[in-house]
């Protein structure tokens, strides 16, 4: 159903080009020819397994292009799948089903975090990885906090407040960014929301998604939907603070995995982004707005899978909220990293080429932060810049003087 | 609430938003994907042929309007076409538009045909053909949608009114390109943007050029910062240079929308892009929201005002079934102007073509009508390729129809909004 849905937009291409024009791979390396040639005019050409076209692997499945089609063709969806078939014939390396398990390896590493920072940031060590699995030394590898969100979440002393709402934290923030988990919950419950942080949130599946790992990527989303649906058959809204996990959520398991189920339903229609969330309060005269000026001038970038939730830019319209905060949007098509493509040895270069002018612009405005939606982009940004990058909630937090 | 919602980011949607903002409405532009400026030459063409060419589309338009009293013009009006276009001279600097109401440009296109446009960028004036003038085609070797021969050939042969002389000849380079796989306008655009780049393109045709000729070269010169191209390609070789549209993707076209757009947002507009208008709901005569599927849901869009910017069949705005019944997808609005079974379609493609002029009805404020005449919403107007009564290709009509009627709704919204 979902193959004909997705094959079936494929009539639809008019040849137009517009989604060539904004794909930000194809215009930083010649091994990607683009996502019209790829996509759908490669898939006039396979059937079944067969995938006869090996540049597709190339793409970093940022899914701008179907963004923009304005003929609805599902460019990025018919590709992440016949990417799937594609490694799935030539065979997935180790490398790739490693990197697509942030939990796993999370899990493992917190309790040693101090070794395994060092570790990653240890040139022999990267180099001995880069050649033994293909994990680029230089690609930016975040901190493991070595202690968890939820460990916080149980810790907290919350205080009793009439409305609840469900907070979706994802792998990152509770192994690596636990302090961004804190932050929201701050502002959540300043708005007046009791924040419910539900145990046992494992992966989304995303990596393994598009890693081509399309049955695992399943089975995490059934186990994390799972857990969430009791919730949101309840009433209760969700929000994710990692953009792209919600995105997953939302649509790409229904599009690209091709997953339809009950549980999935309920979650993906009560699952916002934080912003959007925050920024629908605002528009029904419910969002708190006791701001007090935050005097800097930073660079926002929306990341790619942020744009899939095809919302416009919430972060940005929070920000002018905010007294004295200026916000330059950088207005660049994508930072290169595209959750694990940029970590690939063959691809770094290219993700780093992808990003060279948000970078520059990031770099030439001296800021003391600069903002992303989405964590993987953070760290690229960071490691493009080496200048911090932030969640927008962190401007919201430092704003509300939480 | 905002106040108005405009429906689609051709050049009628992003009009019509960018003066509503800057007039101090709250506007979020929505589209289902980028829009047609991206396939279009970036000109305004207002009126080319009625049906001989036009060479003074101010004079033109009044006689054309009376004679069509159901074309877009007839309800748009002369007057605000002309300032419409004043308007929107005027939002440029460094990359300008160049021209007046008062006369059509007869431009090259990339198969040497010529083709009369009011306001044009700049950078493309110089292949203005009306005083005639001897003219070089230079072709880029990579670029496999410009044939400089083709182009050179046709133009030389072709009639304008004042039968002045045109020579023209072509060359081709080869551009210091490496490990391109396939490489596009858009691509090179990019390349030109190094001043590396443009100084080894100049080298190469400076060798080639003779005597007072100008050069016409792909519209490729420059993406983020074409007038510094232009002109550096201008003051190293000596003489004039023009651009030529060719296929999408059109980068005049992507200069216009990145122009647009980020004026838009930087008056503090709200832009959405890849979620579609799928339906509204309605109490009488007003619009109450516009229902908008974006990830996971279908949101409603509660404004004021409400603008109707996205295009007609070949955007899927207006779609027609295999059993010949034709739909306008957001608000079901009447399709008018739907030709008698016989009588859709001309054998030949150039000739007339009924079915091309059916669209919606409007009045004089670009409110919708019903087939009595009717107006269906009091705050719902309709813009640009959707609007019934023209065939835009034929008459070279539809970026005028499109500025022009972007320009008014924006008059009307902000007239009743205040």
């Amino acid at each position: 159903m979902i193959e004909d849905l997705i094959r079936g937009s494929l009539d639809h291409c008019v040849k137009c080009t517009i989604c060539e024009t904004h794909c930000p791979v194809s215009r930083a390396t010649p091994l990607f020819p683009g996502p019209k040639y790829v996509g759908p005019q490669a898939e006039r050409f396979r059937s079944g397994d067969v995938s006869p076209d090996d540049s597709l692997d190339y793409c970093s499945g940022c899914g701008i292009c179907t963004q923009v089609c304005p003929q609805g063709v599902k460019v990025a969806e018919i590709n992440s799948r016949a990417r799937r078939t594609l490694k799935e014939s030539r065979g997935i390396p180790l490398r790739d089903k490693i990197i697509s398990r942030p939990t796993l390896s999370a899990r493992l590493a917190t309790p040693v975090a101090p070794v395994a920072n060092w570790s990653l940031r240890n040139k022999l060590i990267r180099a001995a990885v880069e050649k033994t699995i293909g994990v680029h030394r230089r690609a930016p590898m975040p901190k493991f906090a070595g202690r968890t969100f939820q460990s916080w979440a149980r810790k907290h002393d919350a205080p009793r407040l009439d409305r609840s709402v469900v907070y979706f934290h994802g792998c990152s923030t509770n192994f690596f960014e636990p302090d961004l988990g804190a932050k929201t919950v701050a502002v959540l419950e300043h708005n007046g929301f009791n924040v419910i942080a539900p145990r046992g949130q494992g992966c989304c599946g995303l990596p393994l998604q598009s890693n081509g790992l399309f049955d695992d990527a399943t089975g995490y989303v059934e186990r994390l939907v799972a857990k969430l649906a009791p919730y949101a058959r309840e009433g209760y809204d969700i929000v994710a603070t990692s953009t792209s996990c919600g995105l997953m959520l939302k649509r790409e398991a229904y599009e690209i995995l091709g997953m339809e189920s009950d549980d999935l339903r309920v979650v993906s229609e009560r699952m916002y982004d934080i912003c959007e969330f925050l920024l629908d309060l605002q528009e029904r005269g419910e969002l708190e707005t006791d701001l007090s000026p935050v005097p800097m001038k930073v660079p926002y970038h929306v990341p790619c899978q942020q744009r899939g939730h095809e919302m416009g830019k919430p972060a940005v319209d929070l920000f002018r909220l905010i007294p004295e905060l200026q916000v330059v949007d950088t207005q660049r098509a994508c930072c290169g990293i595209a959750g694990t493509y940029g970590l690939k040895k063959e691809k770094y270069d290219i993700a780093m080429e992808v990003g060279r002018h948000l970078f520059e612009d990031v770099t030439r405005m001296e800021p003391e932060v600069s903002v992303c939606d989405s964590e993987t982009c953070r760290w690229q940004i960071e490691h493009g810049t080496r200048i911090r990058s932030v969640h927008p909630i962190e401007l919201l937090h430092r704003s509300y003087e939480l | 609430m905002r106040d108005v919602l405009v429906m689609g980011m051709g050049t009628s949607g992003l009009v019509a938003a960018l003066r509503c903002q800057e007039a101090g409405l709250k506007v979020t532009l929505l589209a289902k994907g980028v829009g047609s400026t991206h396939l279009a030459p970036g000109t305004i063409d207002v009126l080319g042929y009625d049906p001989e060419l036009v060479e003074n589309p101010s004079e033109a338009l009044p006689r054309f309007a009376d004679r069509n009293p159901e074309h877009p013009y007839a309800r748009i009006g002369a007057d605000v076409v002309a300032r419409s276009l004043e308007w929107f001279s005027e939002r440029f600097d460094g990359y300008r538009y160049t021209g007046s109401v008062d006369e059509n440009f007869l431009l090259p296109t990339a198969i040497g045909s010529i083709k009369p446009s009011t306001l044009v960028p700049e950078t493309l004036a110089a292949g203005d053909l009306r005083k005639g003038g001897r003219l070089l085609f230079v072709g880029l070797r990579q670029l496999k949608d410009f044939y400089p021969a083709l182009t050179a050939q046709n133009v030389a042969n072709a009639k304008t009114p004042s039968g002045a002389d045109i020579s023209a000849r072509a060359v081709q380079i080869e551009p210091p390109i490496s490990g391109e796989a396939d490489v596009t306008g858009l691509a090179l655009a990019r390349k030109f943007d190094d001043p590396g780049f443009l100084d080894a393109v100049a080298t190469q045709i400076s060798a080639l050029v003779d005597g007072d000729e100008a050069v016409g070269l792909p519209a490729v010169l420059g993406l983020r910062r074409p007038r510094e191209v232009w002109e550096g390609l201008q003051e190293a070789l000596g003489r004039p240079v023009f651009e030529i549209p060719g296929l999408p993707p059109s980068v005049p076209g992507v200069r216009l929308h990145e122009i647009l757009v980020a004026q838009f947002e930087s008056a503090g507009g709200r832009v959405v892009v890849g979620a579609e208008a799928v339906g509204a709901d309605t109490e009488g005569d007003r619009v109450t929201a516009v229902r908008v599927a974006a990830a996971a849901r279908i949101k409603p869009f509660v404004a004021r005002h409400f603008v109707l910017a996205t295009g007609g069949f070949g955007s899927g705005a207006i779609e027609m079934t295999s059993s010949w019944k034709v739909r306008e997808n957001v608000f079901d609005l009447p399709v008018m102007g739907v030709p008698a079974d016989g009588q859709r379609f001309s054998p030949r493609y150039f000739d007339r073509q009924p079915m091309g002029r059916a669209g919606i009805r409007i009045d004089d404020s670009l409110h919708p009508l019903d087939g009595s005449g009717r107006r269906l919403y009091a705050n719902l107007t309709v813009v640009g390729a959707c609007i019934a009564g023209s065939e835009a290709w034929r008459e070279k009509s539809g970026e005028g129809i499109s500025l022009s009627s972007g320009y008014k709704a924006a008059t009307t919204v902000i007239e009743e909004a205040m």
